[in-house]
């Protein structure tokens, strides 16, 4: 397990290394959730209720799916897929570790430290910036905390089975871009899952995509009554289960014809 | 002695894919592609004892590396058996990588953006090695190596040389029994070449550590190994001692003379008739060369007489050079 940790804390280190990524980073989720916040402002109009939510529910919405979104989202897929052409894949194989789980260690470390130097301090300029409205109920961020950990792991998951494909597929650069689209638009990033319609909401509740953003999100807004958070959380917690699965399936399948690449 | 590595009919095949030609042939690679099975190890067998310093050579693309990276438990050979350090490290992955150390001359094993000793610390955690272990192992590897003034600036910042250093001293952080070198020396100067050679040295007497090596610096071997296999085509051309290798390929000398007075080749057949020698000239130097065979006796006649015709300028012998005779036997193919 020290490993698993000292993972994380080169994580912090390799994050600190970059320090302009990190300022960039901070500019562009500001302006980004301006963006949104202009966006719906237009939608909203002189309505005040659009499916349920209010222009300030809507606001905090956006504002907190962005934040949380700095925490549960990585580059871990494409990390891998680098490794994998590159033949580095090579070096992670000859260390007493695991690999997907010291790959997902990092994501971690990485998601922490966004978290706490990226996230918090965003927040604050936010909250002064724009109309939101945060609970102070505690019990509904322990499940917020709950909700985006799970997060973390359904988004994980999905960034490691499209790492993996790398190892059948030597090049899956548009894999990973589709990938990367299709979470932030069927995981209510883009839009909250309540505004698609009907049919399509019926299709999501299949998929485990609204586990990434649209759950935690609701949680905090307060879209979600208390019952309908614990089973949002429930049906997050089967899904980080059910996509174990297959990752395992494939890893043992990828090094049985692993190939390293360039000598 | 017991063997570290036991390799019995090991062989990997690769399919290796050839594209059709023209616009018809690119459409249908797209359904079907025609593939080759290709051998890159085909049926090799060795042993190494414990404590031996083995050179494992071969042209490019004869299979050195796949065969490392199948003993590092890196591939699945296609058939096959391996046992190095008693296990399957294929199967026991994570418990066999413990107990050996690996360098890619061609690939970084620390993190590019974070200084040398965060690595090193990782790495520490990683192979779960004590404080103590660590500090009297790794400040006598850190101190012969000469990389202490190196710890605290980021892998990106470090020359090759450097950077090669530190790769090996955290190749040993665990002080594994048995180390895999995959061409370490490549690109670098002859001062640390020097240093990591008898760095090698010492370990491996201090704590018995068995040493593979591939290396395309014939000198490295000749500096550390008693012992190379040879591997052509996937295959175990030769196995056994270097010496022997030198003495029954190293035919003949060759002995070189460098003239002050402009002198032709034509002059010194006439000179050494009856003698089995060979001349070759140099035109720009003026220097001739004697190619001979492995005879005090006719190395002499030929010096006599030459130096009692002519007025000389510089003279050498010399042996026929390891690296010759490797040239030699890759060009056949065969020993």
């Amino acid at each position: 397990m020290d490993k698993y940790l000292e993972m994380i804390r080169i994580r912090f280190l390799m994050m600190l290394a970059y320090r302009t990524n990190y300022y960039t980073g901070i500019l562009i989720y500001s302006i980004n959730i301006g963006a949104y916040y202009f966006l719906w402002s237009a939608i909203y109009g002189s309505k005040e209720q659009i499916v349920g939510l209010s222009v300030t529910q809507m606001t905090t919405y956006v504002a907190v799916s962005w934040m949380a979104r700095a925490f549960y989202f990585n580059n871990l897929d494409r990390e891998m897929a680098l490794e994998i052409m590159e033949g580095k894949v090579a070096i992670e194989l000859i260390r007493p570790y695991n690999y997907l789980g010291m790959k997902t260690m990092q994501g971690l470390g990485e998601g922490i430290f966004r978290l706490f130097f990226f996230s918090m301090p965003g927040m604050l300029i936010v909250y002064f910036v724009f109309p939101i409205e945060f609970t102070w109920d505690l019990s509904v961020w322990g499940l917020f905390a709950l909700s985006i950990l799970l997060s973390f792991f359904i988004n994980t998951e999905l960034n490691l089975l499209t790492g993996i494909t790398t190892f059948f597929l030597y090049n899956n650069s548009g894999l990973i871009r589709a990938k990367r689209v299709v979470i932030d638009l069927f995981s209510g990033l883009l839009l909250p899952i309540s505004f698609f319609p009907g049919w399509a909401q019926d299709v999501m509740k299949f998929l485990p995509f609204q586990g990434i953003s649209y759950f935690p999100s609701m949680i905090v807004t307060k879209g979600f009554s208390h019952t309908q958070a614990l089973e949002a959380i429930f049906q997050q917690f089967v899904w980080v289960i059910i996509l174990f699965f297959p990752i395992q399936i494939l890893w043992s399948l990828a090094k049985k014809q692993l190939i390293i690449q360039g000598g | 002695m017991e063997n570290v590595i036991e390799v019995t009919n090991l062989r990997k095949d690769f399919k290796s894919y050839s594209s059709r030609t023209g616009l018809k042939g690119a459409f249908r690679d797209l359904l079907t592609r025609n593939y080759k099975v290709v051998p890159a190890v085909n049926d090799i067998n060795f042993l190494v004892k414990k404590g031996e310093m083995v050179g494992y050579i071969g042209e490019n693309g004869a299979g050195k590396s796949t065969t490392i990276k199948m003993l590092t438990g890196i591939l699945t050979p296609s058939s096959g058996q391996i046992t190095v350090n008693g296990m399957n490290p294929h199967k026991e992955r994570e418990r066999f990588v413990q107990t050996i150390g690996v360098v890619f001359g061609q690939r970084s094993q620390l993190w590019w953006d974070i200084a040398v000793q965060e690595s090193f610390r990782l790495l520490k955690k990683v192979y779960k090695v004590s404080d103590e272990d660590y500090n009297s192992h790794m400040n006598h590897v850190i101190q012969t190596l000469d990389i202490e003034p190196l710890l605290d600036k980021p892998v990106r910042k470090l020359s090759l040389g450097q950077r090669m250093r530190c790769e090996l001293a955290a190749a040993l952080i665990h002080n594994p029994p048995l180390l895999f070198l995959d061409e370490p020396t490549i690109g670098l100067d002859v001062l640390v070449k020097l240093k990591i050679r008898d760095f090698l040295k010492e370990i491996n007497e201090k704590y018995q550590t068995t040493i593979l090596l591939t290396t395309h610096d014939l000198t490295d071997i000749e500096a550390l190994c008693e012992r190379v296999i040879m591997l052509d085509e996937g295959k175990v051309i030769y196995d056994g001692a270097l010496k022997n290798l030198q003495e029954k390929w190293g035919e003949g000398k060759e002995l070189q003379f460098q003239f002050l007075e402009k002198v032709g080749v034509s002059e010194l057949l006439n000179l050494t008739q009856g003698i089995p020698v060979k001349w070759e000239q140099d035109e720009k130097e003026q220097i001739f060369t004697a190619s001979l065979e492995d005879n005090d006796e006719l190395i002499s006649q030929v010096i006599a007489k030459v130096v009692a015709a002519f007025k000389i300028k510089d003279i050498k012998i010399n042996e026929t050079s390891t690296e010759e005779i490797i040239r030699n036997i890759y060009e056949k193919g065969a020993v």
